[in-house]
Order: structure tokens, then C-alpha cells, then sequence
């Protein structure tokens, strides 16, 4: 593709033909803030947080949806980009619960932990400890990066209630920015459609088709949403943040998607889809996003070995569960004995099991359920 | 798939046929309906009023078991009117002057009789297909799973060779497979008749190249497959089964031979991460470790090889599959068992499998790699037969339409469809152990359509007895149009709703599979007494 080169903050910029201000920007590392893009999805131009000057060009465009062109001049932070940016934040804030945000004893990456006092007169709920997103939050980042020490609006409250139908994750309407990024997966990226911005002014807000609860829509509970959203307006029920992540593939279909297993004390507490493959490019569907925990931490795992008596299975040792199959096994002819293998195993699984089969057993009757 | 994931979105037509691609590969689905909003013509070939329907250009409702007349009939179309692709079936391809005299029997006529559709579509759909290139072909049990489904197979490919969809981006025949790693297990030789990478049983040169590195001799006689393995453990030939991972008492076709079957036998293993219903049978219960807590590979339906990666410690005492059958191999005294990790058996396979030749663990860091992948410089292979097919050249197969072996009658007048849900996988060991996905999906639905729901005088939600000539299976009625009239449709995820004792055994002579896609039933409510002895009498 073409390349081109541009001017931002003085730095000589090149970007490929077709790129926005914002992606040639971030492709130099320069900072713009954003809270309505998203790299999955189509430019909006809705949060007008990344407005920016361009030389020659009037008003303040919105980087995310200018195209960028050989020898444009911008630049990112003019005391007009900082105004308009801060009317921007500030509307958003508005509706929003912000003490937390703007309060003094909040430092860049240390806020207040459960236990501390809270020095402002603010809801236990409006606050930023009490977020499941706290930490992990967009809008924390933006209003620390741009430095926001107060907000000049008062906070209007749309006292909505909070969705919680949905069995994996819920929507508070009350912590929503508008950013509009969920409805715009949903129809963008799934290509489902089952939210909506609904309403206008003061009381839009993110909404089914006749604003019925998230679980009695056409919603397929993917969980995209959720994993677009920028703040903790939909968030997992039973979030556990992992210590670590490990990358592996989807157990369930045979689209073999990328996964994050979050991990925390041995055990897997979070699924999240990874971004940097050509399979599901950080998609996940609801078995793959919400199906994995439950099944691997389930209290009915088989734990030990298992032997048939006449009242039923008894715990048994490895060695001895082993020491007796083998016996048994080696007993029989190798037309007498067949081995069925697992379309949900490794293919290292199934090596072995087929070399068992041929070499060890001596039979070729081994087959798996795949026609099925 | 001969083609891959990520060209999907560089097709100017999708046909998808036998396949609920959002269902039950959600994300290639998403794809799909993603390609159909930026301009690509989406033809829909299904029975069912499924989720794409809405996205697609075109929707043939034909009826269940009828894809070969379907097929058939679009490839006449595009000879006739000479839509055909003349440079590469000279050159890519034989038989053409056979495949040319076969159509004879599908004139439009013939195949509106058959399938339901009315000729103007047919030849529409065929209009579509052969002249928005590149056209890819999706599709998945809802082709195989027929007592002809190998002639589907060969209709779907006719029609792709007719009109040079293979071998380029955004073309290609793609079949969807439905378990995460049922390509890797087949791949892996996890079948009665090749080793590992397809290597023939019978081939002498192969049985001595195994021979050689597994130090051991082995046998020239191909095995028996999983209902055959059945039907010898009924009649107690086969004695002693090891089955890892698998849930057949509800999977296979008529399930309740294979309850009969695992009562029969002496020795059952069963290894599993639940205790499965199969597992309930069994003389010991190993536990395996689950996908969570093992390394390995997984390969998808596009040929792409993938690390699983251990990200806890096995849970209890569970151990990894590999490591158990090992251990048991040692136990027996068999050499070539001595692997102490993954790493090591991929090796090994990579050493004895020419398409998996160049994978290993730390190419695969940087990303999966799509077999054929002969050596450690090669890149993988995103599109298959790109200048020539296996064979050489691509042979037309003049395909005979021959319908379903258990069709409605008086007794049985519905068709039994089945399929897969989005929340539930397979036989639910998994997916039913997460509450939530059971609060979208906890129990079996009968799919039936509102006309014969009202002739039955069945309501929605109602309790319904189905019944086939194999078996009786009782679940809840939804009334939906998304069945046709004269269809139900039931998935096999619950125990409870064993549909799989409905289903007809019969195989297809070549691939082996059942008719999963088509039997004949009938539906009763729950409430009125149920005709036993029937039912009885013909399973004895
Ligand atoms: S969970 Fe998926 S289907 Fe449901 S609203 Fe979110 S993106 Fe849409
Ligand atoms: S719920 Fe989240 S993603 Fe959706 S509009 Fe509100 S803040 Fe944006
Ligand atoms: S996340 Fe969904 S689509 Fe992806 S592999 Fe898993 S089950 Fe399949």
C-alpha cells in the first residue's frame, strides 16, 4: 500500500494510505486519547476526545475519523485541543460517577483499595473501588492522562437498574459512558443487533428491541460487549482478576479460537479472546468466553482412578488401576480388544493412543466418534 | 477446509449448505454474516429457517435428504448455459463428458419434485454461484451425516470444479468440522484404516517404515470402526474396549446397541475428565486431566495446528491422556512409550507424518501453522490444491440421487432432523456442568412446526413422546416456523433426551457415518398412553 508521511507534534510521521489521524498517530506511539474507538470496529467520531489542529483545516476535527494525507501538519495538544477535550471529558463525567476521579488523593496507577477511608462524601456504589473495572478502567486512564482535577458540571444521575438477566455478565446503565461501543459490536462485529443507543439527549441509553431485559432478547451472550466496553458498565458477574494469562485454544468447536486463560491460585478464572491471530482475532463466542471455567474448576471432576465393584466404583490407586488393566488387556487376542479415541483430545493424545493401539495391542481397531 | 478462516470475507458468494454456521461455528459464522453485509451473495441451502437465513441472498428450502438433486440440478444449470469454468476443467480436471451425461437425469423439473424448490430459484441459486468469483462452499453434518452422504460430498465438489472454485483465495470446498480437534484426532491416524497423516494400512512401504520406527511388528488387517466395533462387542467378538474422551452410549446412531454393547463386554476403561454416562459402564475410570492442564496441539477445521497450553496443575489426581496410556504401555512392557512430554510426541509425529513434517512446539509460539507442512522452512499451506489436487487431476463424479433409507409413512409421518445448539456442545459433559449456559439451553426441544403442532393439537412447551422405529424419547415441544412443516428437529446434548435412540444406524457404504440428518418419526403428546409393545417388539 502507499505510504505517506505527515507532521504531528512536530515528529515526521509515515503512515499508509487509508490510515485516520488517530491510527497514524498511534502507529508513532504519539498519544491521543480516545474513549469511543475501538481498532475492531468502524470510526465513530462520537467521544470528541481525540480532537486535534490540523493546519489549513477548520475547527477541531476528530482524529478517529479524518483521514490522514500526505504532508498534513497536525497537532495534538494546543490549548484549544484541551479545552474542547475537557468540556468532552467533563460532559461524559457528568453522567457518570467521578469523585473518585478527580479526587485529590488519587495518584497515577494507586487508588483507594477497599479498605481505605474515602475522604469525599460519595456513595459506597458510586465509587471507583467498589468497580469491577477499577484499574482496568479507560476512562480512569483518560481523565489521569489528561490530568483532571475537578469537574465543572454537576453529576446528573439517571438512576437506571441494573440488568443483571443475563446468567455471565450484567449491564449498569448508571456507570455507561454512551461511548457506544457494545451496540456497535454487536451489529459491527457479530453482526447479532441485539442492543441498541436507544433514546435521545439525557435518556439515551444502551437498549434491547423494546428495552426488555438483555436475556429475553435475540442476544446470544457472545459476551463481545462486555469485552469492548471501556468502563465497568457491563462487567462478569463472578470477576476474579488472575494473576496470570495463559495462551491456549478453545476446547469446544472446531474453529479453534485463540484464548487467555486467567489464572489465580490454580486455578482458571477468566477467559478472555486473544487478539493477534487470523482465526478469531480476539473473538470469542458464549461457550468459548463463559463455558470454560465453570467445567474445569466443577466439584464433579473425576479426581482419583475408579474400580467397578458389586456396589458400585471404589477409589482405587493409579498403580494398582494400571497394574490391572494391564494385566487384564494383555490377556486378550488382538481382534478381541478395541480402542476409541477422542476428537476432544490433543493430537498428542491421539498419537499415543493409536501407537498403543497398533503397537502395543496389536490391533488397527481403533476409530473415534467423528462421523458423529 | 481447503481454504481458510481468514479469506472468507474474500468471497464474492457463499453457498452454505448443511451447515447453522452461527450455531454451531459461531465465530466462521459471524464471519460469513460480516462478508454477506459488505456485498458477498449468501446462498442458504437448508431445511431450517437458520440464523444466516436472514443475511442471504437466496434460501433454498429443500427438502431434508435432497442435496444431491439440489446440487446436481445447479451444476446442469451452469451447463447449459455455459457458466462453466471451460479453462480449468480442461485443464484441472477428467471426467467431464460422464459428469455431463449423469445430468440427463436432473432437468428442473425433476429436481423441483424432489427437493420442494421452485425451478426459478434452483437456476437463480446456479446463476449466483457460477458467476460471482471467487464462490466458496460451506458445509457440514447436515451433508455427511446421510446414507449418501459421500455422493453429497461428490455433488459439492462437481459443482466447485465446474466452476474453477478451487485452489484460489475465497473459493474452495470447505466442510466445517464440528469438534474442537476432530481434524488433529483424524490427522493423528485415530482411524481404522491410516496412520498417522493418512498413510495407508495396507501400503507395505508404510507398514515397514512403522514397523521400523516403533520397533514392533504390526498387523496388514485395517480395524473396524466405531459401529462396527459395536456391533462385534453385541455379538461378543470384541471383548475388551479402551475408549478415552468419548461419550458413544449418546452418540452413535441407535444408541441403545451400544448400551447392549458395553453391558456385553469384559473389560471397559473408560478415561474421562466426568463420569460420563459411558463412563457408568465401565470396569475402571481413569481420570484424565482437562484441556486446561495439558500441553499439546490442537487442529482446526482449516488444518491449522495450535498449542494448548498448561496453564494449572491437573486437578485431584488427574493426569494428563498421553502420560496415562504411557504408563499403561510401560506396565504392559511395550518399548517407544517413554515420552516425558508433548514436545517429545510431536516430534516423533512430525518425524513419521510428511504433512506435519516442519511443526514444532517452538515454531508454533509465533502461531498456529496450517498443514501440509512438509519441512521447518515451509510456511503451512492457507489454500489447498492451488495447482494441482492430490491426485493430479480433479475427477467429475456422475452422482445418482438416491433418497433417505427410512422415509415418512403413515405410522411414522414426520422427519426427524438433528443439529447442534449454540450453548450446548456435544454430549453436554462439558457445557452442562456451566449453570449458565443450561439457563439458555437446559433441556431437549423439539422443533415442530406450527401447522403440524396444531394438527397434533400440541402446544408449545408441551411434553412430547417422538417415537421412531428404534426408540421412544420424551422432551418438551417448541412450536417454531423455523422447522418446515413435515420436520422436527432435535439437537444430542442431554442424557435425558437420548435423540440418538431415534436415529437410523444406516451408514453410508464409503464414509461409514449414519443418517443422523434424516429418519422418520412420529410425535404423540406426553399425556395420551404410549403404543408400547410396538416399539418393543422391533428393537428385540
Ligand atoms: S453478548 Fe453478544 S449478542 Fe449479546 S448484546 Fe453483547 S455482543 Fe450482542
Ligand atoms: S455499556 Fe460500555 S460500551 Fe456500551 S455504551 Fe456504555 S460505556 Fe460504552
Ligand atoms: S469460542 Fe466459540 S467459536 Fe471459538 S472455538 Fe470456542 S466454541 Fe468455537
Amino acid at each position: 500500500m502507499e505510504n505517506i508521511t505527515l507532521t504531528i507534534d512536530g515528529q515526521k510521521v509515515e503512515a499508509k494510505k487509508g490510515m485516520t489521524v488517530l491510527e497514524a498517530a498511534q502507529a508513532a506511539n504519539i498519544y491521543i486519547p480516545t474513549l469511543c474507538h475501538h481498532p475492531d470496529l468502524e470510526p465513530y467520531g462520537g467521544c470528541r476526545l481525540c480532537v486535534v489542529e490540523i493546519e489549513n483545516t477548520r475547527g477541531l476535527p476528530a482524529s478517529c475519523v479524518t483521514p490522514a494525507t500526505d504532508g498534513m501538519v497536525v497537532r495534538t495538544c494546543t490549548p484549544a485541543v484541551d479545552a474542547e477535550r475537557r468540556t468532552a471529558l467533563e460532559l461524559l463525567l457528568s453522567t457518570h460517577p467521578f469523585d473518585c476521579l478527580v479526587c485529590d488523593r488519587r495518584k497515577v496507577n494507586r487508588r483507594c483499595t477497599p479498605y481505605d477511608v474515602c475522604l469525599r462524601s460519595v456513595a459506597v456504589t458510586d465509587r471507583c473501588v467498589t468497580c469491577p473495572a477499577n484499574e482496568r478502567c479507560e476512562l480512569q486512564a483518560v481523565v489521569d492522562r489528561l490530568g483532571m482535577k475537578s469537574c465543572r458540571l454537576p453529576r446528573v444521575t439517571r438512576p437506571y437498574p441494573i440488568d443483571s438477566s443475563n446468567p455471565f455478565f450484567e449491564i449498569d446503565h448508571n456507570r455507561c459512558i454512551l461511548c457506544a461501543r457494545c451496540t456497535r459490536t454487536c451489529n459491527e462485529l457479530t453482526g447479532i443487533g441485539a442492543i441498541e443507543m436507544a433514546y435521545r439527549g439525557f435518556s439515551m441509553k444502551v437498549s434491547t428491541f423494546g428495552d426488555k431485559p438483555l436475556f429475553e432478547s435475540i442476544c446470544k451472550s457472545c459476551g463481545e460487549c462486555m469485552a469492548h466496553c471501556p468502563v465497568g458498565a457491563m462487567s462478569p458477574k463472578d470477576a476474579v482478576w488472575p494473576e496470570k494469562e495463559v495462551k491456549t485454544t478453545c476446547p469446544y468447536c472446531g474453529v479453534g479460537c485463540q484464548m487467555l486463560l486467567g489464572v489465580k491460585d490454580n486455578k482458571v478464572v477468566q477467559i478472555r479472546g486473544e487478539r493477534e491471530n487470523n482465526v478469531n482475532k480476539g473473538g470469542l463466542c458464549v461457550k468459548g468466553r463463559f463455558g470454560v471455567v465453570e467445567f474445569v474448576g466443577h466439584t464433579d471432576r473425576l479426581t482419583k482412578p475408579l474400580v467397578k465393584q458389586d456396589d458400585g466404583f471404589a477409589e482405587t490407586t493409579w498403580d494398582s488401576a494400571l497394574e490391572e488393566i494391564a494385566n487384564k488387556l494383555s490377556r486378550y487376542k488382538p481382534d478381541e480388544v478395541a480402542v476409541i479415541s477422542s476428537a476432544k483430545c490433543t493430537n498428542e493424545d491421539n498419537y499415543v493412543l493409536q501407537k498403543f493401539a497398533r503397537a502395543a495391542l496389536g490391533t488397527h481397531n481403533i476409530d473415534h466418534c467423528a462421523r458423529l | 477446509m481447503t481454504n481458510s478462516i481468514g479469506d472468507i470475507t474474500d468471497a464474492a458468494c457463499i453457498l452454505a449448505i448443511g451447515t447453522n454456521t452461527t450455531e454451531a461455528h459461531p465465530i466462521i459464522g459471524w464471519r460469513v454474516r460480516k462478508a454477506a453485509r459488505h456485498g458477498t451473495k449468501l446462498i442458504i441451502a437448508n431445511p431450517r429457517e437458520i440464523g444466516l437465513v436472514r443475511e442471504s441472498t437466496l434460501w433454498l428450502r429443500h427438502r431434508p435428504g435432497t442435496d444431491v438433486a439440489l446440487l446436481m440440478g445447479m451444476c446442469r444449470v451452469i451447463v447449459e448455459e455455459g457458466l462453466f469454468d471451460k479453462e480449468f476443467i480442461n485443464e484441472r480436471c477428467e471426467n467431464f463428458d460422464a459428469l455431463k451425461e449423469s445430468l440427463k437425469n436432473y432437468d428442473l423439473d425433476t429436481v423441483e419434485k424432489i427437493t420442494g424448490i421452485p425451478r426459478e430459484k434452483i437456476a437463480e441459486a446456479a446463476r449466483i454461484y457460477a458467476t460471482s468469483r471467487p464462490a466458496a462452499i460451506f458445509y457440514a453434518m447436515g451433508i455427511t451425516q446421510h446414507s449418501h452422504g459421500t455422493d453429497n460430498v461428490f455433488a459439492v465438489a462437481n459443482l466447485a470444479m465446474l466452476t474453477g472454485n478451487i485452489g484460489k483465495p475465497g473459493a474452495g470446498v470447505n466442510p466445517l468440522r464440528g469438534q474442537n480437534n476432530v481434524q488433529g484426532a483424524c490427522d493423528m491416524g485415530a482411524l481404522p484404516n491410516v496412520y498417522s497423516g493418512y498413510q495407508a494400512i495396507p501400503d507395505p512401504a508404510v507398514k515397514k517404515k512403522f514397523e521400523t520406527a516403533w520397533n514392533c511388528t504390526l498387523s496388514d488387517k485395517p480395524g473396524m470402526t466405531v459401529i462396527d466395533i459395536f456391533e462385534a462387542a453385541r455379538k461378543g467378538k470384541i471383548k475388551a474396549i479402551f475408549c478415552m474422551g468419548e461419550n458413544p452410549v449418546l452418540t452413535e446412531a441407535q444408541a441403545k446397541h451400544a448400551e447392549e454393547a458395553l453391558e456385553k463386554l469384559e473389560l471397559l476403561v473408560v478415561q474421562d475428565t466426568f463420569l460420563t454416562e459411558t463412563a457408568r459402564f465401565a470396569h475402571y475410570v481413569l481420570p484424565g486431566a482437562s484441556f486446561a492442564e495439558k500441553d499439546g496441539t490442537f487442529t482446526n477445521t482449516e488444518r491449522r495446528v495450535q498449542r494448548v497450553r498448561k496453564a494449572i496443575e491437573p486437578v485431584g489426581d488427574s493426569r494428563p491422556d498421553w502420560l496415562i496410556i504411557c504408563q499403561l504401555a510401560q506396565k504392559m512392557g511395550k518399548k517407544g512409550f517413554d515420552f516425558n512430554d508433548p514436545s517429545q510426541i510431536i516430534e516423533e509425529i512430525a518425524r513419521l507424518t510428511p504433512s506435519y513434517g516442519g511443526i514444532t512446539y517452538e515454531r508454533l509460539e509465533k502461531g498456529g501453522l496450517q498443514w501440509p507442512c512438509p519441512t521447518t522452512e515451509h510456511p503451512g499451506t492457507s489454500i489447498l490444491h492451488v495447482a494441482t489436487f492430490t491426485r493430479g487431476k480433479g475427477k467429475f463424479m456422475p452422482v445418482e440421487y438416491r433418497v433417505s433409507k427410512e422415509l415418512p409413512d403413515a405410522e411414522y409421518p414426520l422427519i426427524l432432523t438433528t443439529g447442534r445448539s449454540l450453548f450446548q456442545y456435544h454430549t453436554g459433559t462439558m457445557t452442562r456442568k456451566v449453570r449458565g449456559l443450561n439457563a439458555f439451553l437446559g433441556e431437549e426441544k423439539v422443533e415442530i412446526n406450527p401447522q403440524d403442532a396444531a394438527t397434533l393439537g400440541i402446544t408449545d412447551g408441551e411434553a412430547v413422546r417422538v417415537v421412531s422405529r428404534r426408540g421412544v424419547v420424551n422432551a418438551k415441544a417448541k412450536v417454531t416456523d423455523v422447522s418446515p412443516v413435515g420436520v422436527v428437529y432435535m439437537t444430542f446434548h442431554f442424557a435425558e433426551s437420548p435423540t440418538n435412540q431415534l436415529t437410523n444406524p444406516a451408514l453410508d457404504p464409503v464414509s461409514k457415518i449414519p443418517e443422523f440428518k434424516v429418519c422418520a418419526v412420529r410425535v404423540e403428546k406426553a399425556s395420551t398412553p404410549a403404543k408400547k409393545e410396538k416399539v418393543a417388539a422391533k428393537h428385540r
